[in-house]
Formats: C-alpha cells, structure tokens, sequence
C-alpha cells in the first residue's frame, strides 16, 4: 500500500532523524504527561472504544495500570491503535512508548527486532474458525480450503507450516484487520478464518449468530501474548515488567479494587506491604512514588478482576482462565517475587 | 593599421561570482548543492548511527533465507521454503500483471470515452462527462475498495455451487463468478496445436501484411483492392484448414478408458453412475485427459438436470500427475480409477480392464474446465477477486484521465483540418483517422505516459484488497516478519524506479516514432 510505504519511509527517517530514545522513556512520558500505547484497531474485549468512545479491554488495562504507575492516572493514555504489520515500526520509531497488542513473544521479534517483552498476560495459540455448515470438524479436513489471516502476524507463518507438515493445500487470503476478515469470512470470501483463540472467541462474539461458528479442535501453536517494549532501555522495561508482575501477584494475594484502600494502610503481610508501598522502597528503586502499584491496581483492579471483566467466562466472550489462571490454581500466571 | 581594436582581456576576479550576473546562478545553485549533500550526509550518518544504536545494521542477507509465508497467486512455481528474494520477485510479477492489464483497459477506455466525449450526440456526451468527472474526482483507493466488496457481497461462495440441487449453476457448464474470483477454461494444446496457434498468429501477420500491400499499391497506382473480405479469408482460411485437418486425422485417434479389474466391458456412464462418481488421472496437459474430464463433467451435468427427485450428485474428482507413466503408476496404486490412454498402451497395463466407451485424442485446442472440488473450483484459470477489483479500478480511474488527454489532443487540432478534409469529400471516419489522430497521437502521447506511470504506482495500493504485489510481498509481509525495513523499502523504491523509467522509455521511442518529422 503507498500510505503504508510512505509511513515507512516516515518511520525510518524518523529513526534516522529523532534523537535516539534510548534510557529516557520513562522522562519522556513524565515530562509528556501522557503514555503512548499502541493497541489493536479493534478487537472486543482486547482493546476497543466502547460506546462513549473510551478505549477498553484486557490488552488497554495494561496500559492504563502503566500510566496509573508513571503518571498516577490511568486516564493519562493516548492510544495509538496499530495493525499487525505497523505495530512493530510504531514502537521502533518512538511513536509509541510501548505496545500491548495480542502480540506473540518469539525469537526474532526478540533477538531480530530488537524488542523486549516484559512478560505474557495471555497464554494463548492459533486455532481455526469455520462455519458450522461447512461440517468440518477438524483442521486436518481443510485441504484445499481459502484461509482469512492477518498479515504480519505470527498466524500466517503457523499457518504455512501447519499446512506444510500435513502435506495440504491452501488458498492465503492476507488481510490488514481483524474487522476486514470479519467481514471476508462472514461474506464467506474464505472458508476459514484462522488467528489466535482468543482473537477467535472475541470476533465470534461480536457475530449475529455465533452459534453458526465453530471453532476446530486444533491449537496448532503456542502464542504467548505479552506487552512489549524498545530493546535498549532497561528502566522503562522493568517498570512495565513489575506493573504486569504486580497485577498477577496482586490477584494471588487477594488484593483486588475492593480492598485496596485498606489494605494500603499496611497489613501484616510483608510482600503486600512491600507491593503497596508502606514497607520497603520499591517505587524509589523504579523511578516512581511509593504508591504506584496501589495507583495501578486501582485503574482496573487486578489480574484476575481485568480478565473476569473483559474477556471472562460471564462476559460474551467467554474465555476460560484455563492455562491464564494463577498457578496456585494449576494455571501458568506466576508473579516473581517482590523482594 | 588594424581597424579592429582588441577588447580588453577579461580578467575573472573572484567577486564576480557575486557580482557578475553570468556566474551568480552558478554560484547559488552549487551552495545550494553543497548544502543538500550536507543534508543527506547528516541523515545518511544519523540513520547508520541509530540503527548502530539499536544494534541493527544494513545487510541484504535476509533475502536468501526462507520466506516462510505463501503467496496466492503465483505467476510462477512458489512454495513457502523458496527465499524472500523469489518471493519478491513473485510480486513483482504480480505488480507487472495488473499494471499491464490496468494500461491496456484503461487506454481502450478513455480513447472511447475521450472521443465520444466530443461526440454531436448530447447523451453519448454528457454520459461520457459523467464519466470522466465521477471517476476522476474520487480517490482510486476508494473505488478499489468499492469493486471489491461489491464483488465479495454480491457474488456467491463457491459453496453455492455445490450439491445435486445447486443454487447456482455454472455459465456455460465451463465459467464460474464467485465472491473469490472468476474461473474460466484453461486451453490445453492437442494434436496440431502448435501449428494451429502457429498459423492463426501468422494469418494476423498477413492481414496486416495485405492492408499495407493494399495501401501502398493504392497510393502507388490508383488501384484500390477491396479490404474487407480477402482479410477475413486471410485470417480464417489457413486456421480453419489446419483445425479441421488434425481434428479429423490425429486427434480422431481412439484412446481407450481404464477402469480397475472387474469394472471393464459397461458404458463410461453406466460405470460412473454405478461408482458414483468417478477420479481421474489427469497428464497436465493431455488434450486426451481433458477430453475424459470433459465427458466426465457433461455426465455430472445430466446427473443434476431432469426432475429434482431424480438428481444425483456425481462425485468427479482428478488427480494431476505430470506425465502418463506417473499416471499409470497412480493408477495401479489405486489413486484414481479412470485413465485414458492409446489403445496400444493399454493392452500393456496389467492392472485393470477397459470400458466399453472410448473417447477421441482431442481437438488442437481443448479447454480444460474448472469444476467444484472439495471448498474450491480447481483445475482452469482463476483471476482472483482482488486481481479483478485491483485491474477494474485503476483502468476505469486512469481512463477517465486518458479520456481528457485524449479530449485535449483532438480539440488541439484546428477546426480548419476538419473543414479542409471534408471539403476534399472525405468522410467523417477517415476525416479522424486520417487527418486528426494521427496529429493529435502527438499531443497525447506525453501526458498518456505519465498517466501509465501513475496506474503502475497506484498498483501499490494492492495490499488494501489482499493482492499480493510486490508492495505486499517484499514491501509487506517480508519487511513485516524480518524487520529489515529501510532495506526492503530501498529495493521498493528501485524497483519502482526502474519500472517507471522503462515504462517511459518505451513510450518515448514510440513517441518519437509519430512525433513530427521536421526535414
Ligand atoms: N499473536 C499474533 C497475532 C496477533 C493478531 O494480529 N491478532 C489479531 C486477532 S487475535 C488482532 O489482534 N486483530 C485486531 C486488529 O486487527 O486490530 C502475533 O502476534 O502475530
């Protein structure tokens, strides 16, 4: 697409021309006022403008706790909604000072793009939606069959290989957007459209009819979804990395929106204390106040409170915390320790 | 003594390039150079010295690795492990495919439109008005998206085409439009096909040939040939004879239908009605092996026409294999059961016995139909939705300013031309073929290159439709999944640079070839 030439063009000159943001993000955003998040275009219950045309969602939470810790507002947030192929040259070129995006930590986007994710907040993997009236029931069925993917995204290069290893045929629709293959795959343009799990479940949610959609039985990769960061500076890193920590560890030690006021009084739980900024001086150690983590629990609540309201079972999304619950409760959601 | 006096010697002194108005420009122009290199060099070091900093280099070497995603459509072979380079390449041919279609449509459009547009008919006029303003007025992004998701909303799925009670039928049992594309018959060269499309290019030739011979005798003696008929002759005759010839000798050879053990003897239709269907070994490219697929499809057709109740749904399936030994081989393994063959040849094929039916090698033209296998058509040409939505947009755009060169070329021409031509008796076609285009061609042909170049950029705009050009390989997906952006977007840059500048190349040689010859 030209536009999307153009802005990368913009994008390198701007990484040719700006002053290299390296170990002053955090400044940066202090002195703005404002923190810079890029999120989806659209995705309900990930990050979406609701109907007064605030941004929500399990992926915006994490921005606003991070504002609430830097600024002490959650509402300090610009949104910076991006697509799968222009995610990664907003957060390289500073546009954004961070990106919570439905976003897989791999190797390369590690260790080749230079960026650093701080931590997963959805264990997640790619799976398949059809119509019901296809009568497919597994993803082994599907030879020959056209496939909706986004572009830029892990999804197309599972997909290839899926079809690869089980020596079938496919037809690769690429699309920019997750409402763009909606509607391809509604108009029926596609037999399959082919994302996340998740992403699934919420783009099935928003459908007319979801019961005329399955999704197949196959999750035919690991995503770990996590927010992300510019390699190279390290303090911002670590304050996104204790902000998600402190939202797991706040759900296992049951500090939620409700109590938190009294539990900032101080408690007799030293880790709490430690959490919330009446022992210890762990926002000092990050840059912050001493209460950042009370502000940003209080932006949503905790983990498990901002996944119950966004993407939970009593939400038309209806995920299960499955792999996503505390690890006390089997789940993989595990908190390093604040000490 | 000398009447001359010798002016004094100039001297040059520095201030005069200040001073003098001769040198002054240059002066300026090489500050201001000076100045842009300056300039350059500054973002040229800045961008090494970032990426330094965000340990990134430049290197080409991304592009021998392996793409690992897939593409479409591809003009030739690709597969997912070929590297980012030949994925580049695919786009670059797919960008080349849609400009060369959009500049052709888009030329036949607006020399329709531009001419018409002068037209004495007031609705052909206004229409034509209508036209150029609506299509030139509204970005070409807006109408690539408008084709394409009327093509998605209005069309249907190729589900719709399944079952024995379809609620779409194919048109002519052979093309299919569905929200996915187009699919239409694919030739497949038999006997004598290439002396057939041999001929009938070299009967053009001779057309062309005979009107210049035509022309030239017309102005050399007065003789005027009729035109009309000997060029229709030319061009059918010879096509004509050499069709008919091998369809009646070689292509009339009978091949024989191999069915498994204990199934030979019956009709090819009571075999398939009896199997329900049938698989066939299908030798890319055997006229003998469309001509089985043929049969097999026309009994599928009969199979769903007649009264509803009786309807059956005939499973026809194929099995491209790339020559008859790997077909045979498939056979005997059982991979399909229906093989056409020579007579010969299959008294030597152990496994299996022979129907009843025979069918014919095949005429030196076949066409290979799509047909419903599985989720898609398969087998026949399929010109992708966002191919067609892509090639409409930017022909239909582009014609719309084609039409207003063309439009400003004619009106250039004085009135005088066309009055002095019709007082010479002649008539109002030859007044514009013989007089006005050939003066105003000159006039339109410069701003028409520049129109050319504006549709092959505008292809870029693929990506809002999915069609993977090369803005969407090598400018996407690759640039996307590497991260090697400024690289990938230098290699855009070129490419398009490179295509432009030959675009026009070419358009000036043609150019100069009707430009006025001043002697
Ligand atoms: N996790 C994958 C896929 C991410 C992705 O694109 N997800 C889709 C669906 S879950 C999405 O977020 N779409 C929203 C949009 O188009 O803005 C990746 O990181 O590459």
């Amino acid at each position: 697409m030209k536009k999307s030439v153009l802005a990368s063009a913009v994008a390198a000159t701007a990484i040719a021309a700006a002053g290299m943001a390296s170990a002053q993000t955090l400044q940066q955003v202090q002195d703005r006022g404002v923190l810079n998040c890029g999120v989806n275009t659209g995705l309900v219950g990930f990050a979406a403008p609701n109907a007064e045309g605030e941004w929500e969602g399990f992926d915006v939470a994490v921005c606003r706790a991070v504002a609430a810790a830097v600024l002490g507002d959650p509402s300090s947030v610009e949104f910076v909604s991006t697509t799968g192929k222009t995610r990664f040259t907003a957060l390289a070129s500073g546009e954004v000072d961070m990106v919570s995006r439905n976003t897989t930590w791999t190797f390369t986007r590690d260790n080749d793009l230079k960026f650093e994710f701080v931590g997963i907040n959805y264990y997640d993997g790619q799976g398949f939606m059809v119509p019901r009236a296809l009568g497919v029931s597994s993803a082994t069925e599907l030879d020959g069959a056209t496939v909706c993917i986004q572009t830029g995204t892990t999804t197309e290069l599972n997909l290839a290989d899926f079809f690869r290893a089980n020596n079938m045929n496919y037809d690769p629709v690429p699309i920019e957007t997750n409402a763009e293959a909606q509607q391809q795959y509604l108009a029926g343009a596609c037999d399959v459209y082919t994302t996340d799990m998740s992403g699934l479940a919420a783009t099935r949610a928003t459908f007319e009819a979801p019961g005329d959609h399955v999704l197949l039985p196959e999750v035919i990769s690991k995503e770990p979804l996590g927010p992300l960061v510019r390699h190279g500076d390290n303090e911002w890193g670590d304050i996104v990395r204790w902000t998600l920590n402190g939202l797991i560890a706040a759900e296992e030690y049951g500090i939620t929106s409700a109590n938190i006021d009294e539990l900032a009084q101080g408690t007799n739980n030293p880790e709490i204390n430690r959490m919330l900024g009446t022992e210890g001086n762990f926002g000092e150690i990050l840059g912050l106040e001493s209460d950042w983590l009370v502000n940003a629990l209080k932006a949503g609540g905790n983990y498990g409170e901002i996944f119950e309201r966004h993407i939970g079972e009593s939400t038309p999304i209806g995920l299960a915390r499955g792999l996503n619950a505390q690890w006390t409760d089997g789940g993989l959601m595990y908190s390093p320790p604040f000490r | 003594m000398s009447s001359t006096v010798e002016p004094p010697r100039e001297q040059f002194r520095l201030s005069m390039l200040l001073n003098d108005t001769r040198y002054r420009s240059y002066t300026f122009q090489v500050i201001a150079l000076f100045l842009l290199i300056l300039f350059m060099a500054f973002l040229g070091w800045n961008l090494v010295r970032n990426l330094a900093d965000l340990g990134q280099d430049i290197s080409f070497a991304f592009l021998g690795e392996p793409a690992g995603y897939d593409i479409n459509q591809r003009p030739i072979p690709y597969n997912n492990q070929d590297s980012h380079l030949r994925a580049a390449f695919v786009g670059v041919l797919n960008t080349l495919i849609v400009a060369f279609l959009g500049c052709v449509t888009a030329t036949i459009l607006g020399t329709i439109a531009g001419v018409l547009r002068l037209s004495n008919n007031w609705l052909v006029a206004k229409l034509m008005a209508a036209y150029v303003e609506a299509f030139r007025n509204v970005p070409v992004l807006i109408w690539i998206l408008i084709i394409f998701f009327i093509m998605t909303a209005a069309l249907p799925a190729p589900s719709a085409f399944r079952g024995a009670d379809p609620d779409q039928t194919m048109l002519f049992g052979a093309m299919a439009a569905t929200n996915r594309g187009v699919y239409v018959p694919e030739p497949v060269l038999g006997p004598g096909g290439w002396l057939f499309v041999a001929v009938f290019l070299a009967s053009v030739a001779g057309v062309f040939a005979y009107r210049r011979f035509a022309t030239k005798l017309l102005y050399d003696t007065g003789r005027d040939l009729p035109r009309g008929w000997p060029s229709l002759a030319i061009l059918v005759v010879p096509s004509l004879v050499v069709w008919l010839l091998f369809s009646l000798t070689a292509g009339s050879a009978q091949n024989a239908l191999l069915v498994p053990e204990g199934a030979g003897g019956q009709t090819l239709e009571d075999y398939v009605m009896a199997e329900g269907g049938a698989t066939l070994c299908l030798v890319d490219g055997a006229s003998s092996s469309t001509v089985a697929k043929t049969a097999l499809l026309r009994l599928q057709a009969a199979a769903r026409s007649g009264p509803v109740d009786d309807r059956v749904n005939l499973n026809i399936r194929t099995n491209r294999v790339e020559s008859r030994a790997a077909a045979v081989a498939a056979f005997e393994e059982g991979q399909c059961n229906l093989l056409a063959v020579p007579q010969e040849a299959a008294a030597n094929i152990a496994a299996g016995a022979t129907l009843e039916t025979q069918l014919r090698e095949g005429r030196p033209i076949e066409w290979d139909k799509p047909y419903l296998s599985g989720f898609n058509f398969s087998d026949g040409v399929q010109v992708r939705g966002s191919l067609i939505a892509l090639w409409f947009a930017l022909a239909i755009y582009t014609g719309a300013f084609i039409a207003e060169n063309v439009r400003a070329g004619i009106q250039a021409i004085p009135r005088g031309q066309t009055e002095a031509a019709a007082s010479l008796g002649l008539r109002p076609g030859r007044i514009m073929n013989l007089v006005i285009l050939p003066q105003a061609l000159r006039i339109i042909i410069p701003p028409v290159i520049s129109q050319y170049l504006n549709l092959t950029k505008n292809s870029s705009l693929a990506i809002a439709v999915g069609y993977m050009d090369v803005t969407g390989t090598l400018g996407g997906i690759t640039l996307n999944q590497t991260g090697r952006a400024i690289e990938s977007i230098l290699m855009l840059m070129l490419f398009y640079l490179i295509i432009s500048l030959s675009i026009s190349a070419v358009m000036n040689v043609f150019n100069n070839a009707v430009r006025l010859k001043e002697r």
